[in-house]
């Protein structure tokens, strides 16, 4: 821990270097998630509801996903990098350190430029959380919080697949994006709209429901399962599967030099 | 220190011919051969020798390195670095060693170098009271006290490197590999590595394995060659050895490689 | 004109060589229409009256808008003359004997069309087979597919224009990253990527429509999907036009000036 603050400080001492770069690039990354919640909401101009979700819920949902996106963005951006550290030698300057190797790829870049999107993610959830006629009890307002961070910790360890992906192929990383991106701008709307197989494959195999979905009907009194607030603490277990196909990667890596 | 024991490696690579109908080609059907980037390689380095481990590119030279400093992992064969097997206990082992690469650095670019040394001292848990003594004693021989403050992308590359040397020394490996530590340097600086690591060679008795293609380098550091060529090792010896009349090093070594066809 | 081919063939190559990014894309693109599909559809269940235009339409913009994506996006600006800027290697690029704005243009084009060939067609291909209301729907008629075809051709021009000028803004700014972003964010809201212009709120789509970045996608688009015909056609693809030939005359100004004073970084 105390060397993942060393990390941050040189990382937040490099950015402050470049100010002005950094304020354009924190804009322009807002903008990406701000053009997404115009759309949401020239949509609520002309439709006032979808699928029974209100313009202030789909917000509250939004902006916990957008939370958690932004957190793991920041936070385990290296291994969005990881095909250029294998390409550029830095992966081999890591298994000369003795330390973790997960543990260096997530310190080597933090992207601080995601503020901007977690802004906006604040905004939209306080926004929501005051607008939407919810009866706030403290399991209630727990499962938000737990949405937040189950989100958070599932988003990164899809970065952590999309990294490991690397160690086998160098191309089509590109697909990898629908389960981050994607899941991120189409997490926008509560999964239910996607109707019942894109729901299915939601909740078993990449258990963004767990963190979205059902935890929501629990907040909004849509369903009085009050263990549906565990439900993102299970959906944490996605990290299990992530990291094993991380170790076989590496050994891969290890055994091939590329 | 170091014992190499018939250690193999291959790989697989896939072949591509040039030509925009080999590409449309490729789409359907890649073809791959084997190459034996090791093929039976064994040598024994004693305590503080320093070694030139030399050959053309793609000889073999980096898979060595690569098995030796533990990211590589070889078919078959054996190889201790101070008793340990560098990929069976990466941590323990890379806690010994220090590597330098010429060509791609360990600082932090856009901070003052004593950030990065800072920061490899958690990261390697040096005790407080070595890492002054190294930070000071390195500072002191090799002349940073004037850069350490400044961000590494605003020095030299003579500059660089000698923070980069300084960097892979701060936690007392007993081991120093470099890979073409002089690339790119100006005479003057040339002179300052190779100096440097003569003495930290005498000082501490760091045995040092040295790839390189500047001969220089290895007139002035190595006592002892090795030259490795289409996975083999063809020659292990000191460099009067090979060299036959007071012909220039360069020679010698043109001399050798087309000796052994590679 | 031989030299701009050999580029075109050179990167066509390249292209093919990337089959599983190819493919990887291929799927990306395919599962993001899906979903975008889905949720339109969502909205249009809940309240088809309010649904400006009908679901095959909209299915056959979607798809249309995957399958093109690498022709008509901004955000595929060539990666490999950002990194010359990045990398101050673009001196070297300033001593060949080509003009750079065409030069780099026409690279910059091909890359588009030959990512954007090797995709489209098995998007498309997948995508017309999926049944209706979700899938690709044929044109409704050849004339239409006619203007459609004129119109993605000026928005190529039109895009790859706009991509240019982003890449000089970049020559001036600390932050190619930054100008990027904020680029492919405008571009691509205004286009109607995100959502398309049709569900704007009227005033704001009026005033959208005028914008050159509504130049590209969202022309060609709306047109294969029949929601844009007869007067209001003619402006649009006019409007194209107009800005086609703007954005490349700013963007050789752009390079005029620059060549005077070239800032190589780094080098």
């Amino acid at each position: 821990m105390k060397l993942y603050l060393k990390y941050f400080a040189i990382h937040l001492k490099s950015t402050m270097q470049y100010k002005a770069s950094f304020f354009m690039t924190v804009t322009g990354s807002f903008l990406t998630s701000f053009t997404v919640f115009l759309g949401i909401f020239f949509m609520f101009q002309r439709f006032h509801s979808v699928a029974g979700f209100s313009y202030e819920e789909v917000l509250l949902c939004y902006g916990i996903m957008l939370m958690g996106f932004s957190v793991a963005q920041m936070f385990a951006s290296g291994f969005k990098v990881f095909d250029s550290m294998i390409a550029n030698g830095e992966f081999d300057r890591i298994l000369c350190r003795p330390r973790n190797e997960i543990f260096q790829v997530l310190a080597f870049r933090i992207d601080f430029v995601r503020i901007g999107m977690l802004l906006q993610g604040i905004v939209m959830l306080w926004y929501a959380l005051v607008k939407c006629p919810v009866d706030w009890t403290f399991p209630r307002a727990l499962t938000v919080a737990l949405m937040v961070i189950g989100s958070s910790v599932l988003f990164s360890a899809l970065f952590l697949l999309d990294g490991s992906v690397a160690f086998f192929t160098l191309q089509g990383l590109e697909f990898m994006n629908v389960f981050t991106y994607g899941a991120n701008e189409h997490g926008k709307y509560p999964l239910s709209i996607y109707g019942k197989g894109m729901l299915t494959f939601c909740t078993f195999v990449i258990p963004y429901a767990l963190v979205q979905y059902y935890p929501l009907t629990y907040v909004l009194g849509r369903s009085d399962r009050a263990w549906y607030m565990l439900l993102p603490i299970i959906a944490c277990l996605f990290v299990v599967p992530c990291w094993i196909v991380w170790r076989i990667g590496v050994h891969r890596y290890k055994s091939t030099g590329s | 220190m170091i014992e190499v024991k018939d250690l193999k490696k291959t790989f697989k690579v896939a072949r591509r011919e040039a030509g925009f109908g080999e590409a449309v080609k490729a789409l359907f059907h890649r073809e791959y051969e084997l190459i034996h980037a090791l093929d039976g390689i064994s040598f024994s380095i004693g305590d503080g020798e320093m070694v030139g481990y030399i050959g053309p590119n793609g000889a073999g030279k980096s898979s060595t390195i690569k098995i030796l400093s533990g990211i590589l992992t070889p078919d078959s064969g054996l190889c201790t670095v101070g008793g340990r097997t560098p990929w069976k206990e990466r941590r323990a082992h890379v806690k010994e060693i220090g590597v330098v690469f010429g060509q791609r650095s360990q600082l932090w670019w856009d901070v003052p170098v004593i950030d990065s040394f800072e920061l490899l001292k958690e990261i390697y848990t040096i005790p407080a009271g070595t890492y002054k003594k190294n930070l000071s004693e390195l500072t002191e021989i090799l002349d940073l006290s004037k850069i350490v403050k400044t961000p590494a992308r605003q020095l030299s590359l003579g500059q660089r490197m000698r923070c980069e040397i300084a960097a892979s020394l701060l936690h007392d490996p007993k081991v120093l590999f470099l890979d073409e530590p002089t690339i790119g340097l100006d005479a003057v600086s040339k002179l300052a590595v190779r100096d440097f690591i003569k003495r930290r060679n005498k000082d501490h008795g760091t045995t040092v394995i040295l790839t390189t293609h500047d001969m220089q380098d290895i007139e002035a550091l190595a006592s002892r060659i090795i030259l490795i060529g289409k996975g083999r090792i063809l020659l292990d010896g000191t460099l009067d050895d090979i060299r036959r009349g007071g012909e220039h090093i360069d020679e010698t070594v043109a001399e050798l490689y087309k000796k052994f066809d590679v | 004109m031989k030299k701009y081919i050999a580029f075109f063939r050179l990167r066509f190559a390249m292209g093919l060589q990337y089959r599983a990014a190819a493919l990887g894309g291929l799927v990306c693109q395919f599962f993001w229409g899906a979903m975008a599909i889905l949720a339109f559809k969502a909205f249009h269940d809940t309240d088809p009256s309010a649904f400006p235009m009908s679901l095959p339409a909209m299915s056959s913009y979607i798809w249309l808008q995957q399958a093109l994506l690498h022709l008509l996006s901004v955000m595929s600006m060539d990666g490999e003359l950002m990194d010359m800027i990045q990398s101050g290697n673009v001196a070297y690029e300033l001593c060949r004997p080509v003009g750079v704005y065409n030069m780099w243009y026409i690279k910059n084009l091909a890359s588009r069309a030959s990512g954007a060939l090797l995709r489209c067609i098995p998007a498309l291909i997948v995508a017309a087979l999926i049944p209706a209301p979700f899938g690709l729907m044929a044109p409704p008629d050849v004339i239409t597919f006619l203007w459609f075809a004129l119109s993605l051709v000026l928005a190529a021009v039109v895009v790859t224009a706009i991509g240019m000028i982003v890449a000089m803004i970049t020559f001036h700014t600390v932050s190619p990253r930054g100008v990027r972003l904020i680029a492919v964010g405008i571009a691509d809201f205004f286009s109607g990527g995100i959502v398309p212009l049709p569900f704007f709120p009227e005033a704001v789509r009026r005033v959208t429509e005028l914008l050159p970045f509504s130049a590209t996608a969202n022309v060609p688009l709306r047109i294969y999907s029949g929601d844009l015909h007869g007067g209001e056609m003619l402006f649009l693809i006019a409007l194209q036009v107009f800005w086609a030939v703007a954005l490349i005359a700013v963007g050789r100004l752009l390079e005029w000036k620059e060549l005077k004073n070239v800032v190589v970084q780094g080098g």
